[in-house]
């Protein structure tokens, strides 16, 4: 049953049941310089390989630090930005907005994406619907982030009849939604089918085992497909061109233009003045910093909420 | 206690595949019955029937009667409270890999609602000594993963969940097919107690283990049940030549 039937009692030896010796590769041969000479080599490229991943990462942090980090101080966070050749000034309207923009965006896309890829997993198996969801949500996946902003800007801003932080947060929140239903539908397709049946066997109601069994065992991956998905949508400039507009003050309500910190960077590094663009700089530092710690948190609140297990 | 189950002309079927064929039994209560068979003889499916889990399969389908007692199992009650009074034990442990060993044994009840911290306390505990785990893992209760256990704990933690939400019938489809020996016997040795609570069908390829653990075995080939008898009688004396063949390990 399980026993090998290509056993014999020595390495090399040509038991009845094995391939003769010249169907074998060089490679098979117990101690082969060649094997030993492939497998360093391939480590070594792997290897070379993660370090190159990391090289733009590391490079681009240090050159945001090192242009950016002088222009860093208490007003960047506290002050709104000043007019043309006054000294000073900073972006805190410009992370408020960010912040506002980004919390409409993940409310909105993050529950949607889930439920629309809990629907493909454990649900749609088979039916048109799903079919035609996923050929959808991949097309929407490669729509250019321009072309989101003027459909957002021609079915939300024309018919408001102004730009608003409201139509930036859905811009945003559609382009989260295809990452995140992708990755929720695959993270539940990694489930295994026995667990789904223990809870069924239980008496537990489906809805209840999609919840809190295949969900709960999936949340890692989901986790990370919407931090993914809000990471990309923190930087984004182009959807917020035509629908949150940008604002040079403070503004909180949902029906106004309202300030970006990557809408800010555009204006300050494309604008001719000095001062400008050491701010864009150390906007951009921050920005990437604000999407670091973003990331942490959720990572570190998520696999504490994770180890202490169901409820 | 365990209740009786009725099976009258049960057939089910996978897409077109008929998988059971006109199935009659009666399990006693609180006994055990044993249910033997090549692979793909349809005792799995049976014992999936017995609990309308076959139907959470979408192309699976199955028609008959099925009586726990005076319920009609098909049409008396949702599937979900069916499931709640026969649990099932299935061939391989599948612990919750996200929930400590409380909160697997726990889940049956917390899962449906349930929330008193000081019965599901107790539960636990009286579950988890039925199965006879309590003593290996009382002091890492909630420290512990469920999936961090041995494979023959993992097991008996599957059924300490199944019996914490107080199950009239067992259904274990080859649990101990995944173990080794002497996981195996404490899996037996704790059938042979549960017997007297629970009404117990269990399927398994080990024969000495049908004729260790219970009264009655039924012997399924191709779909069909051929012979079902005392164990006693179909492991000494069988009326069909197929089960003797069987038995005597000439096929299967």
């Amino acid at each position: 049953m399980s026993a090998n039937p290509i056993q014999s009692p020595l390495p090399g030896d040509n038991g009845p049941l094995r391939p003769p010796m010249n169907y074998r590769t060089k490679g098979m041969r117990i101690n082969s310089a060649r094997r030993y000479a492939t497998n360093h080599l391939i480590t070594a490229l792997s290897l070379a390989s993660t370090v190159v991943v990391i090289i733009p990462l590391v490079a681009i942090l240090i050159y945001l630090l090192y242009k950016g980090a002088s222009s860093l101080n208490l007003a960047f966070f506290t002050k709104i930005p000043a007019p043309v050749g006054e000294e000073g000034g900073g972006m805190a309207n410009a992370i408020l907005g960010s912040g506002i923009v980004l919390t409409l965006a993940s409310a909105m896309g993050i529950p949607i994406g889930i439920a629309a890829g809990v629907y493909l997993a454990e649900f749609g198996q088979g039916k048109l619907l799903a079919t035609t969801i996923r050929f959808t949500a991949d097309v929407l996946n490669g729509v250019p982030s321009i072309v989101m902003g003027i459909a957002i800007y021609s079915l939300i801003v024309m018919q408001q009849k102004h730009f608003s932080a409201f139509a930036g947060g859905v811009a945003l929140a559609v382009m989260m939604v295809p990452t995140i239903t992708r990755t929720t539908e695959e993270m539940l397709a990694t489930v295994p089918h026995s667990i789904r049946e223990a809870a069924l066997g239980l008496g537990v109601p489906r809805w209840r085992t999609v919840l809190s069994v295949s969900l709960k065992t999936a949340s890692p991956g989901i986790i990370t497909g919407c931090m993914l998905a809000f990471a990309r949508v923190a930087g984004e400039t182009a959807p917020l061109l035509f629908t949150a507009l940008g604002n040079q003050f403070w503004s909180y309500k949902l029906t106004e233009p309202i300030a970006a910190l990557p809408l800010q960077i555009y204006v300050y590094a494309i604008s001719p003045y000095d001062e400008w663009h050491r701010l864009a700089w150390a906007g951009s530092l921050v920005l990437i910093l604000m999407i670091m710690v973003a990331v942490t948190l959720v990572r570190i609140y998520a696999a504490r909420g994770i180890l202490k297990g169901a409820s | 206690m365990g209740v009786g189950i009725d099976v009258e002309h049960l057939n089910a079927w996978y897409g077109t595949t008929h998988t059971l064929q006109d199935i009659n039994l009666k399990l006693p209560a609180n006994h055990a019955t044993a249910l033997i068979g090549p692979s793909g003889c349809g005792k799995s499916t049976f014992v999936r029937c017995l609990n309308r889990m076959h139907e959470t399969n979408p192309i699976a389908r199955a028609t008959g009667v099925v009586k726990m007692g005076d319920t009609d199992i098909y049409k008396d009650e949702q599937p979900v409270v069916i499931r709640r009074r026969i649990g099932m034990v299935f061939q391989r442990p599948n612990p919750f890999p996200t929930m400590s060993i409380y909160d697997n044994v726990a889940s049956g009840l917390r899962l449906n609602g349930f929330r008193n911290r000081a019965v599901l306390d107790e539960t636990v505990e009286r579950s988890l000594k039925a199965s006879a785990l309590w003593e290996e893992v009382k002091d890492d209760l909630k420290k512990k993963s469920g999936a961090s256990l041995s494979g023959g704990q993992q097991q008996r933690m599957c059924i300490a969940r199944a019996l914490a939400v107080d199950p009239e019938v067992l259904l274990m489809d080859e649990p101990a097919s995944a173990l080794d020996p002497v996981s195996t016997s404490k899996i037996e040795d704790l059938i042979f107690q549960l017997k007297s609570q629970y009404t117990i069908v269990i399927v398994t390829h080990n024969m000495q283990q049908a004729a260790r653990v219970a009264e009655n075995t039924g012997f399924f080939l191709n779909g069909k049940m051929v012979e079902f008898d005392s164990t006693d009688r179909i492991f000494t004396n069988p009326k069909d030549k197929r089960t003797e063949d069987y038995i005597t390990g000439r096929f299967g």
